[in-house]
C-alpha cells in the first residue's frame, strides 16, 4: 500500500501542476498543447501504463486488506468508542472506493473521449505546427454543469481526507518514524494535501464561475 | 467516603460458541474501590443470590501483570489513559452512571467465558522468537556489556509491555502489531538480542499473521489505549527490521 501510495502521491503533483494551465487566460492554448504532449510522448505513455497498474494494485490490495481486517475484528463495542484513531484512518477503504468511483467518471469524461473517440474538435495555434484536440473546451463545457462541479468537489474532498491519513501512514509502514522527522512528515503531508486538493478544487470552480 | 449507585450492563457469555448478551445489574460502590473491587462486590451479591458470578481475569491488581482485560464504555481498560482496569478507581465515575463492560473483541481472542478471553496467541508469538537463545550461565557482571543509555531506555520502554492485549482490543483491524513490535524491539535493540534479530522478526510477524490478527493500517488507536503507553514508533521499527530481514541476508 505504501509504495504504490507514494507513487500516486508523486503522480498527483505532476497532474495538479500540469492542469493548473486550465486556469491560464489564453483560450486553452497552453493546456491543449500540454495535453497533446502528455498523450503522445512515448516516455509518458510508458509511465502512464505504470500509473494505471499502480492505481489498480493500490485498489485491489486496499480492498483485500479491508476485507481481511474486517474478518480479524471480533465485532463492534456496544457503547462508546476507542481513543486515538481518526475517522479517516478507520475509513480508508470507504474513501478509496469513493475516489475510485470518481476516477471512473473522471476518466470517462476526458481521457476516454480524448484517447478513443473523435468527439473533440481539432484546433491549431500559431507557432505550433500540429493540430491538437481541444480538450480545454470539453473541460469548460463539463464544468458549466453544477452537478459535475459538485461531483468533482466531493471527489477532491474524499481524496484530501484519504491523503491526510495516507501520506504519513506510508512513511510509518516503510519504517520511517523518528522523533524529529515524523512531525515534519506530518506537516508536509498537510501542506501537500492542502496544495494538491486546493489546486484541484479551484479548477472546476474557476470554470463554473469565471469562464 | 462517598458511595454511588451504578447500573452495570455487563457481557455474559457461557463459552466461545455461545452468542452472549448484556445483563443489567445495579451495584453499590464507593469511590475508593478499584473497578475490579466493584466487580468483586457485584459477584459477592450474585453468589449470595445463588447466581453464577461474572468471570473476569485479574492477578496482581497493581497494574504490572497484564491479566485484567475488559472494555469499559468502549475503551480497553476504561477511560483513564496509561492505566489498567485494576488501577482504575471508582472516583472516576459518578452516582447514577451506566457502565458498559465487555470483553476484548478480536477474532484471535476467543471468549472463554463472560469477560475472559483466550490470549494464548500472544504466548505463541513469543514462542516463535520472543526470546534470546544464548546460554547465559550465571548472573553476568552488570557492566560487562556496555550499552548506551539511549538504547537501554528505548529497549526498556518497549519492555514495559505487559502483554494485556488492549492494543488488539482497540485496533479497528484486530491487529497485534504493537504487542509484536514491543517484544521484538525490547530484545532486538540490545546487543544480547541483536544477534538473532532477523530470524526473530520474521518468525514473530509470521506467527502474528497465522494467529488471525489483522494487518496494521496505522490508526494509532493501540498507542492511545495502551496502559503502558507503548509508542507506535516500535511498529515503525518492526516494519524497518522486517523489510531489512526480508530483503537482506546474513550470508
Amino acid at each position: 500500500m505504501s509504495l504504490t501510495g507514494i507513487f500516486l502521491i508523486l503522480f498527483l503533483i505532476v497532474h495538479m501542476s500540469g492542469n493548473l494551465q486550465l486556469l491560464s487566460d489564453d483560450g486553452g492554448r497552453s493546456f491543449n498543447i500540454y495535453a497533446a504532449f502528455m498523450s503522445e510522448n512515448p516516455l509518458i505513455r510508458v509511465v502512464s501504463i505504470g500509473l494505471y497498474t499502480f492505481i489498480l494494485l493500490h485498489s485491489f490490495q486496499g480492498i483485500a486488506l479491508a476485507i481481511m481486517n474486517r474478518k480479524a475484528k471480533g465485532g463492534k463495542y456496544a457503547h462508546g468508542k476507542v481513543a486515538g484513531a481518526t475517522w479517516a484512518s478507520k475509513n480508508m477503504a470507504l474513501l478509496g472506493i469513493l475516489i475510485f468511483a470518481f476516477l471512473c467518471l473522471h476518466m470517462g469524461d476526458f481521457w476516454v473521449k480524448m484517447r478513443f473517440t473523435d468527439q473533440l474538435t481539432m484546433v491549431t495555434y500559431p507557432g505550433h505546427d500540429e493540430a491538437v484536440q481541444d480538450i480545454y473546451s470539453r473541460v469548460n463545457v463539463a464544468f458549466q454543469e453544477p452537478w459535475v462541479v459538485i461531483v468533482y468537489l466531493i471527489g477532491v474532498f474524499a481524496l484530501a481526507v484519504h491523503l491526510i491519513h495516507g501520506f504519513q501512514s506510508a512513511f510509518q509502514t516503510l519504517g520511517i518514524a523518528h522523533e524529529k522527522y515524523s512531525p515534519a512528515i506530518n506537516i508536509i503531508g498537510w501542506i501537500y494535501t492542502v496544495l494538491i486538493c486546493g489546486g484541484f478544487a479551484i479548477m472546476p470552480l474557476y470554470h463554473y464561475f469565471l469562464r | 467516603m462517598s458511595n454511588m449507585k451504578l447500573t452495570l450492563h455487563i457481557w455474559r457469555q457461557r463459552n466461545a460458541n455461545d452468542t452472549g448478551t448484556f445483563e443489567t445489574h445495579t451495584v453499590e460502590a464507593n469511590e475508593h474501590m478499584s473497578f475490579l473491587e466493584m466487580l468483586d462486590v457485584l459477584n459477592q451479591g450474585l453468589i449470595e443470590q445463588k447466581k453464577i458470578p461474572v468471570a473476569f481475569e485479574h492477578d496482581c491488581r497493581e497494574g504490572i501483570c497484564g491479566a485484567c482485560s475488559m472494555v469499559i464504555n468502549g475503551r480497553p481498560h476504561g477511560l483513564l489513559g496509561g492505566t489498567t482496569v485494576c488501577q482504575l478507581h471508582m472516583r472516576f465515575f459518578k452516582d447514577g452512571d451506566h457502565i458498559w463492560v465487555e470483553p476484548f473483541r478480536a477474532k484471535a481472542f476467543k471468549v472463554i467465558r463472560d469477560l475472559v478471553v483466550d490470549r494464548s496467541s500472544f504466548d505463541r508469538i513469543i514462542q516463535a522468537g520472543g526470546y534470546v537463545s544464548v546460554n547465559t550461565g550465571g548472573t553476568p557482571d552488570g557492566n560487562a556489556i556496555p550499552i548506551e543509555k539511549d538504547i537501554a531506555s528505548q529497549s526498556m520502554d518497549a519492555a514495559a509491555c505487559i502483554g494485556c492485549g488492549a492494543c488488539v482490543a482497540a485496533c479497528p483491524n484486530g491487529s497485534a502489531m504493537l504487542f509484536t513490535a514491543a517484544k521484538a524491539s525490547h530484545l532486538g535493540l540490545l546487543p544480547q538480542g541483536e544477534v538473532e534479530n532477523s530470524r526473530r522478526v520474521q518468525a514473530m510477524v509470521h506467527q502474528h499473521d497465522k494467529e488471525g490478527f489483522g494487518r496494521c493500517s496505522n490508526t494509532y488507536a493501540c498507542e492511545a489505549e495502551c496502559p503502558k503507553e507503548i509508542s507506535v514508533t516500535n511498529i515503525a521499527r518492526l516494519n524497518r527490521w522486517y523489510l531489512k530481514s526480508s530483503l537482506g541476508s546474513n550470508v
